[in-house]
C-alpha cells in the first residue's frame, strides 16, 4: 500500500464565463490552476486561504462533485479524475464530504434518521434492521441521542445539524472525509465541539481528513499539515508546527500575522497586505502573488511561475526568493 | 390587519404550548405548521368551505337533486317553461310541483342541473389539473436537471404554447380533436402544460444546487432518486398551490369551451353549455342564465380562495 491515499497532480479547474446576445463563452475563470498536492494515510491535511482561493473547488472535485478540467487525482492508486456515472459508485462509497452550512445540506422533508442511512441503501445494505442499527450507532458516535432518528432537521440547532451531516459522512466507513469548513457556520463554542468530535472520530476511525477552513486557529488545531492555497495554487505545505514557527512563504507569513494575540503587550508584527485577491478571471503573470508581495522581485516574479519546491523535510514552497535564500539541501531542485 | 392575524397567531400557538403534552406529542413536520398557519387564515378556511361543500353536493347529487339532470318534464308539470320558480314557501300553488330554480326551455329541473353540473365540473377540473401537473411537471423536473440541449428545446416548445391566448389554443385543439368533454379536457391539459413546467423547471434549477442534493450525489445516489427523492419533494410547494389555483381556471376555461359548443354536449347538465342554451332568454328567464353563472362563480372562488390560503400557509418566507 502506497504512503499516499491521494496525490493530486497538476489538477486545474476552470470555469466559462458566458456572456452576451449567443451566451458565448467570454472568460475562464481559473478556480484551480494546476495543484499538486499528496494526502497521506490517516493524517489530517489543513488546507487554508481567503475566499476566493479555489479550496472549496478543490475539495468539491476531490469529492467528485465537480470534474476537472484537466490534471489527475489518484486515489489508492486509482486515477478517479474523470471517471463518470456507476464507475463512480466505488469511489463514492470511500470518500465523503462534510458541508459548510449545516442549514442547507441536510433535506428539510426527510427525517434525519432516513437522511443518515441513505448511502447504506445505495450501497446495497437492504436490510432495513440493519439500517436502523447503524443509524443509531452512527448517531451516538456523534454525541446525538440514537431515538432522534425521527426528527427533521429543523428540531436540530446548528451545532447538531453538523454532526448529523458528520454522521451522514460516516456511515459508509470512508477513508477520506473532506471537511468543507465544517465549523466556519457554526458559534465558536460550538465550532470547538465539532472540531473535537472530528479529531476523536478520526483517531478512532483512522480516518484521512482533508480539512478545508480559512481560519488558521481551527487549521492549527486540528491539522497535521496544512497546505496554503493562494488563488488557485498551494504555494505553501509542511507540517502544522514548522508552518506556524517558520512560514516562508511571504503570504503565509502574513495569514500568520493576522492571527490576534490575547495578549495587549505583546509587541505585534503585523503585515498588512495591500490590495484585494487579484481575479481568477485574470490572474497575474508569473507568481500570482507578486503584486501584493512585501519582497516582490521585479524582472522574476512578475515573470516567472515559480514552482512549489522541496526544502529539506517536507517543506514545499512556491517562491523564487525564500527558495534560494533556504535551500540549504534542495532534494530534488525543480 | 396583519398585526391582529400575528397576535391571533401567537395567542394560538401559546394555548397549544400550554396544552404541552399536544405540542410534544408528534414531531413538528412543515406540513403540519402549514396546516397549523392554513387554519390560522380565514380566506383559506372559507375557500376550504366553499370547496368541500361543492365536493359533498357532487357526491350526494342524486339525493339532493328532486328530479334527473336530462329528465325531461314535459307533459307531467304544470308549470311553464321560462316562467318563475315555483317555490311553496314564496306563494306559489302547493298543488303544483316545486322547482326551486325553475324550468329551462326542454322543461328540465333547472335546480337539479345545476347540482349535476358539479360532478362534471369538479372532475373535469380535477383531472385537467393532474394530467397538466403530471406532464408539465416531468417536463419541467428533467429540463430542469438536466439542462442543455433537452431543456432548450422544451422550454421554448412551452413558451410557444405560452405564445397563443389559452382560451384560443385550446379551441384550436377541440377543433383538431373533435368537441366533447373529454376532448376539452385534453385541450386544457394542454393548454395549461406549460405554467407547471415553468414553475417546476425553476425549482429544481434552484434546489439541484442545494448541499443536500450534492450530499446525495457524494453518497452515489443515481439521478433519478436525487430528482424523486431530493429534489422533487421540496419544488412541490408551489406546485400544490398553482395545481389549487388550476382547478379554478380549468372549470372556468370548460365552461367557456361548453359555452362555446365545444365542451360538454347536450343533454349533459354542464354549467357553461347552460349558459349558452338559454343565453337568449336572459331578459325572459334570467334566472336560467343566473344561477349556473352563480355556480361557476361561486366555485372559482372557492379555489382561489383555498389556493390563497395555500400559498399564504405554505410561503417558505414565513417559516420558523
Amino acid at each position: 500500500m502506497a504512503e499516499n491515499l491521494v496525490e493530486i497532480r497538476d489538477l486545474v479547474k476552470q470555469f466559462p464565463v458566458k456572456g452576451g446576445l449567443l451566451h458565448r463563452q467570454v472568460a475562464t475563470v481559473n478556480a484551480v490552476a494546476g495543484v499538486d498536492l499528496d494526502i497521506r494515510r490517516g493524517e489530517t491535511l489543513g488546507l487554508v486561504g481567503e475566499s476566493g482561493c479555489g479550496k472549496t473547488t478543490l475539495a468539491r472535485i476531490l469529492v467528485r462533485l465537480l470534474e476537472p478540467t484537466s490534471g489527475s487525482i489518484q486515489f489508492d492508486d486509482q486515477d478517479i479524475s474523470h471517471l463518470r456515472g456507476n464507475a463512480l459508485k466505488p469511489f463514492r462509497k470511500r470518500v465523503q464530504i462534510v458541508f459548510q452550512d449545516p442549514y442547507s445540506s441536510l433535506d428539510p422533508r426527510t427525517q434525519v434518521g432516513e437522511s443518515i442511512s441513505e448511502g447504506l441503501r445505495i450501497h446495497g445494505v437492504s436490510d432495513k434492521d440493519e439500517r436502523h442499527e447503524r443509524v443509531k450507532a452512527m448517531l451516538e458516535l456523534v454525541g446525538l441521542q440514537p431515538g432522534h432518528t425521527g426528527r427533521y432537521p429543523h428540531e436540530f440547532s446548528g451545532g447538531q445539524r453538523q454532526r448529523i451531516g458528520i454522521a451522514r459522512a460516516l456511515i459508509l466507513k470512508p477513508d477520506l472525509v473532506v471537511a468543507d469548513e465544517p465549523v466556519s457556520a457554526l458559534d465558536v463554542s460550538v465550532q470547538a465541539q465539532v472540531l473535537n468530535l472530528l479529531k476523536e472520530i478520526q483517531g478512532e476511525l483512522g480516518l484521512t481528513l482533508l480539512f478545508v477552513a480559512h481560519n488558521l486557529a481551527v487549521v492549527e488545531h486540528i491539522s497535521d499539515r496544512v497546505a496554503v492555497m493562494y488563488l488557485g495554487r498551494i504555494v505553501e505545505l509542511t507540517d502544522r508546527d514548522t508552518l506556524y514557527r517558520n512560514p516562508l512563504h511571504p503570504y503565509t507569513e502574513a495569514l500568520l500575522s493576522a492571527i490576534p494575540i490575547p495578549d495587549p503587550d505583546r509587541p505585534r508584527d503585523r503585515q498588512i497586505l495591500a490590495g484585494e485577491i487579484p481575479s481568477p478571471l485574470n490572474p497575474p503573470r508569473g507568481c500570482h502573488f507578486h503584486p501584493r508581495c512585501p519582497i516582490a522581485q521585479g524582472g522574476l516574479c512578475d515573470v516567472t511561475d515559480p514552482p512549489l519546491e522541496p526544502l529539506g523535510g517536507s517543506h514545499q514552497v512556491a517562491c523564487h526568493l525564500r527558495v534560494a535564500t533556504n535551500s540549504g539541501s534542495p532534494i530534488d531542485g525543480g | 390587519m396583519k398585526m391582529m392575524s400575528r397576535k391571533e397567531a401567537l395567542a394560538q400557538l401559546q394555548a397549544e404550548a400550554a396544552d404541552s403534552s399536544r405540542l410534544f406529542e408528534k414531531p413538528l413536520t412543515q406540513w403540519r405548521l402549514a396546516l397549523r398557519r392554513f387554519r390560522g387564515r380565514k380566506s383559506g378556511m372559507i375557500g376550504l368551505g366553499i370547496v368541500v361543500f361543492l365536493i359533498l353536493v357532487a357526491i350526494f347529487a342524486p339525493l339532493l337533486a328532486p328530479y334527473g339532470p336530462t329528465e325531461i318534464l314535459i307533459g307531467k308539470e304544470d308549470v311553464s317553461r321560462y316562467g318563475p320558480p315555483c317555490i311553496h314557501m314564496l306563494g306559489c300553488d302547493q298543488a303544483s310541483p316545486q322547482h326551486i330554480l325553475g324550468l329551462d326551455g326542454n322543461v328540465r329541473d333547472e335546480f337539479s342541473r345545476v347540482i349535476y353540473g358539479s360532478r362534471v365540473s369538479l372532475t373535469l377540473g380535477f383531472f385537467t389539473v393532474t394530467l397538466a401537473l403530471i406532464v408539465g411537471a416531468s417536463i419541467g423536473a428533467v429540463a430542469g436537471y438536466l439542462g442543455g440541449w433537452f431543456d432548450n428545446i422544451a422550454m421554448r416548445f412551452m413558451d410557444v404554447i405560452l405564445g397563443f391566448p389559452s382560451l384560443l389554443l385550446a379551441i384550436a385543439i377541440v377543433a383538431v380533436l373533435g368537441p366533447g368533454l373529454r376532448n376539452a379536457l385534453i385541450a386544457i391539459a394542454i393548454v395549461t402544460i406549460p405554467q407547471y413546467a415553468r414553475v417546476t423547471r425553476a425549482q429544481v434549477l434552484g434546489l439541484k444546487e442545494a448541499d443536500y442534493v450534492s450530499a446525495s450525489r457524494a453518497l452515489g445516489a443515481s439521478p433519478m432518486h436525487i430528482l424523486l427523492r431530493r429534489v422533487l419533494p421540496n419544488a412541490l410547494t408551489p406546485l400544490v398551490v398553482l395545481a389549487t389555483l388550476g382547478v379554478a381556471t380549468a372549470i372556468l376555461e370548460a365552461a367557456g369551451l361548453s359555452f362555446l359548443g365545444l365542451g360538454a354536449q347536450p343533454p349533459t347538465a354542464e354549467w357553461g353549455s347552460m349558459l349558452a342554451s338559454e343565453r337568449n332568454q336572459v331578459f325572459t328567464a334570467p334566472h336560467l342564465v343566473f344561477f349556473p353563472g352563480l355556480a361557476i362563480m361561486i366555485t372559482v372562488l372557492g379555489f382561489n380562495l383555498m389556493g390563497d390560503g395555500l400559498r399564504d400557509a405554505l410561503d417558505p418566507t414565513l417559516n420558523r
